[in-house]
């Protein structure tokens, strides 16, 4: 089993996003190092693109701080081997980046040099099933995970294809639009789980997660973990904003880290299903 | 050329997110069943509202003082006489109409120069349907009219204030609308770019042009023309204008990209001061599909630049960039001032006064005319009305021949 997965094997998984060198580089180790010891058992790293058409303004915003404190990929994979974590790492981030990096014309000089730098898996929001292939064949060459998005709004051929694709765990979509946090957790997230259960991979639903109490409530309705972005990214706007010094910040990020994971903890427990990963 | 797989050589396809994919299956299946089986009568009914609403068919209009001054023979395709003021309207009617045979409730658009959602708002309230229009900050400010236009007809006119607050952006933000709402809404995408079916559909709307072009110039000069021009922004008049002549090997076809001040790029500042993806843009993904875009070495999308809002644009459409990449579509560029000078003269020696995307093709032909051949078709895309208050402001300081001194407006108080 990889890393990825198995880190949903012993009990809910807690999937924190950062976009990495957000507000700049420093702070942002700091703080992607506070959200391990917050409890986080994957990280998602956002490579800042500039057309970010799948995300709302908060993770938009925090991709303009980290462009214009000079984020590139090239930064990126030396963030990456900059980081000081144990769990692994997801790189979150659009196609044409991973298409260009290199040589270009295709995603095997990018995946090569991610998985070098130790990165474990990608989500690519905008690329789906249709137009993987290339991409899945570099992951495989890597040992690296394919995470693909199931949207509320996939059915029927859309969710087999998806199937045959995904790899380390699925992105859940727990409602329609882009990420942000909201202060509820849609009914759809129990449908979408429904749809997918019989899938061997762990099923972590994020978009819109921003509580303890919402995480909970996620596992509650049957997910193996929780994806949680704009939450966090919330607290480094703000820190970046009042000019806290990233010790503060990163305190108050692992402190909003322990209350999602302790939530999710909550969810499971007395929670008796059988777990796909542990069966 | 018309693409049932989404694919236009190497370009095309559809990268968008997971949400939206199930739409963008229903709007392929509906581009097939109405647009190319014409189910249920879609297509007549989209023409018989081009006629009667739209003012279809346009005029092919020779200009005899421009045809003089080049000794050649130039013939205008009145595009600017269409009912909005620009070619924009094809497009947004059919997918207006698609919209409402599909059963959608709200649409929304972006625009870059106003006229795409000025035509929309048009649509829309001609057919009775919600509009939400997306717009840059930037544009809204130089284009004054159009938005006033838009809200006349009824649509929410959002401003987009992220990046630079042009027609990129304002792109990805209806995109993002349209991820939150896409089980009732229909984005009306303004130009042959974005997913499948959105440029082999766009082009379908807008091949009436050639359609009537091709016909009308025949009647008229008696043949077909030696070169056809145009603008390309994202390539929709362009396409529009191209498609039917695409078979006809002996007709050179241009797409007159917009120059900006210079070809030349700051890679460090991430800014292209031309919006000329064609002749300078490398291949990469944006907005939906593959195609020829301005990037960065590391794939990040560039600000492009034009004096007109319209041409403002990183991408281009797919099948433009192929027809490109095969050598049957010449891709050449008019920097700012020969632009302007091209809106001066149509202006001055036909009394039309052209949208500020369409005289970069006026102004090609003046730099070029001694290698265009005998007959000139050149396409008029949109009227200027909108962009008066720019070319005052820009032409000013300029040393553009042939252009009123804007000073003298001032003393004389003319305007009061
Ligand atoms: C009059 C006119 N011509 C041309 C364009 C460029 O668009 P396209 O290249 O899609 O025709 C615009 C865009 O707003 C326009 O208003």
């Amino acid at each position: 089993m990889s890393r990825i997965a198995d880190a949903f094997a012993d009990g809910p998984g807690f999937v924190p996003y950062l976009a990495a060198g957000d507000p700049d580089y420093e702070s942002s180790l700091a703080y992607v190092e506070a959200l391990e010891r917050g409890g986080a058992d994957v990280i998602e790293l956002g490579l800042p693109f500039s057309e970010p058409i799948a995300e709302g303004p908060t993770i938009q915003s925090a991709i303009v701080r980290a462009l214009e404190a000079g984020m590139t990929p090239t930064r990126y994979f030396e963030f990456v081997e900059d980081l000081d974590v144990d769990v692994p790492l997801v790189c979150m981030t659009y196609y044409n980046l991973i298409y260009q990096f290199g040589e270009g014309g295709g995603p095997a000089d990018f995946v090569r040099r991610a998985a070098e730098a130790g990165i474990e898996g990608f989500v690519v929001p905008d690329l789906p099933a249709e137009e993987a292939g290339p991409l899945r064949e570099a992951c495989d060459a890597h040992d690296c995970e394919l995470i693909f998005i199931v949207a509320p709004t996939t059915r029927g051929e859309r969710l087999e294809r998806i199937m045959s694709q995904v790899s380390g765990y699925v992105y859940v979509q727990a409602r329609l639009g882009t990420t942000g946090a909201r202060t509820d957790v849609s009914d759809r997230t129990a449908e979408s789980l429904e749809r997918i259960a019989d899938w061997d991979v762990p099923k972590a639903v994020g978009f819109g997660i921003s509580t303890g109490e919402h995480a909970q409530r996620v596992i509650e309705a049957g997910a193996d973990g929780v994806i949680v972005g704009s939450a966090l990214v919330d607290i480094v706007a703000t820190g970046a904003e009042r000019g806290d010094p990233a010790v503060t910040v990163a305190s108050k990020l692992e402190g909003k880290a322990r209350e999602l994971k302790e939530g999710a903890l909550r969810g499971a427990t007395g929670n008796e299903r059988p777990h796909p990963e542990r069966t | 050329m018309s693409s049932h797989t989404g694919k236009f050589g190497e370009y095309g396809g559809q990268y968008v997110p997971e949400a939206l994919m199930p739409a963008i299956e229903e709007l392929e299946d509906a581009y097939e069943r109405y647009v190319l089986d014409n189910e249920d009568g879609f297509m007549d009914e989209f023409r018989e509202r081009l006629a009667d609403f739209g003012g279809r068919p346009t005029p092919l209009q020779r200009a005899d003082r421009l045809s003089e001054r080049y000794d050649v023979e130039v013939y205008l395709k009145r595009e600017d006489l269409l009912h909005g003021g620009a070619h924009k309207l094809n497009n947004a009617l059919g997918q207006v109409l698609l919209a409402k045979y599909m059963g959608k409730e709200r649409i929304i658009a972006e625009t870059g120069a106003g006229q795409h959602g000025t035509a929309t708002a048009m649509a829309c309230a001609h057919l009775g349907m919600p509009c939400e229009v997306y717009m840059g900050r930037r544009d809204i400010n130089r284009q004054r009219p159009n938005v006033f236009r838009m809200r006349l007809n009824g649509a929410e006119v959002t401003p987009v204030t992220v990046g630079r607050g042009t027609l990129k952006e304002a792109i990805s933000e209806t995109m993002r609308d349209w991820a939150t709402n896409v089980e009732d809404t229909h984005y009306v995408i303004g130009s042959v770019v974005g997913p499948h079916p959105f440029p082999a559909m766009v082009r379908d709307f807008q091949r009436v042009i050639s359609e009537e072009a091709r016909e009308q110039i025949r009647e008229r000069a008696g043949r077909l023309p030696d070169s056809v021009l145009t603008c390309a922004g994202g390539g929709s008049n362009t396409m529009g204008l191209f498609a039917e002549f695409v078979d006809d090997e002996d007709v050179d076809l241009y797409a007159v990209e917009a120059g900006g001040s210079s070809l030349d790029v700051d890679e460090e500042a991430g800014v292209a001061p031309n919006s000329a993806t064609l002749s300078t843009g490398t291949e990469g993904i944006l907005h939906g599909s593959r195609t020829r875009i301005l990037q960065d070495r590391d794939g990040q999308i560039m600000e492009s630049h034009s004096v007109s809002a319209g041409l403002d644009y990183a991408g281009v459409g797919p099948e433009l960039a192929d027809l490109v990449d095969r050598g049957r579509v010449h891709a050449v560029n008019v920097a700012d001032d020969p632009a302007l000078e091209g809106f001066h003269r149509l202006s001055q020696l036909e009394g039309i006064i052209p949208a500020l995307e369409s005289a970069h093709a006026v102004g090609y032909v003046e730099e070029h005319h001694d290698e265009l051949g005998e007959v000139i078709l050149l396409n008029v895309s949109g009227r200027g009305d909108k962009d008066l208050e720019t070319v005052l402001e820009e032409t000013h300081g300029r040393d553009i021949e042939g252009a009123p001194d804007i000073n003298t407006f001032e003393t004389t108080g003319g305007f009061q």
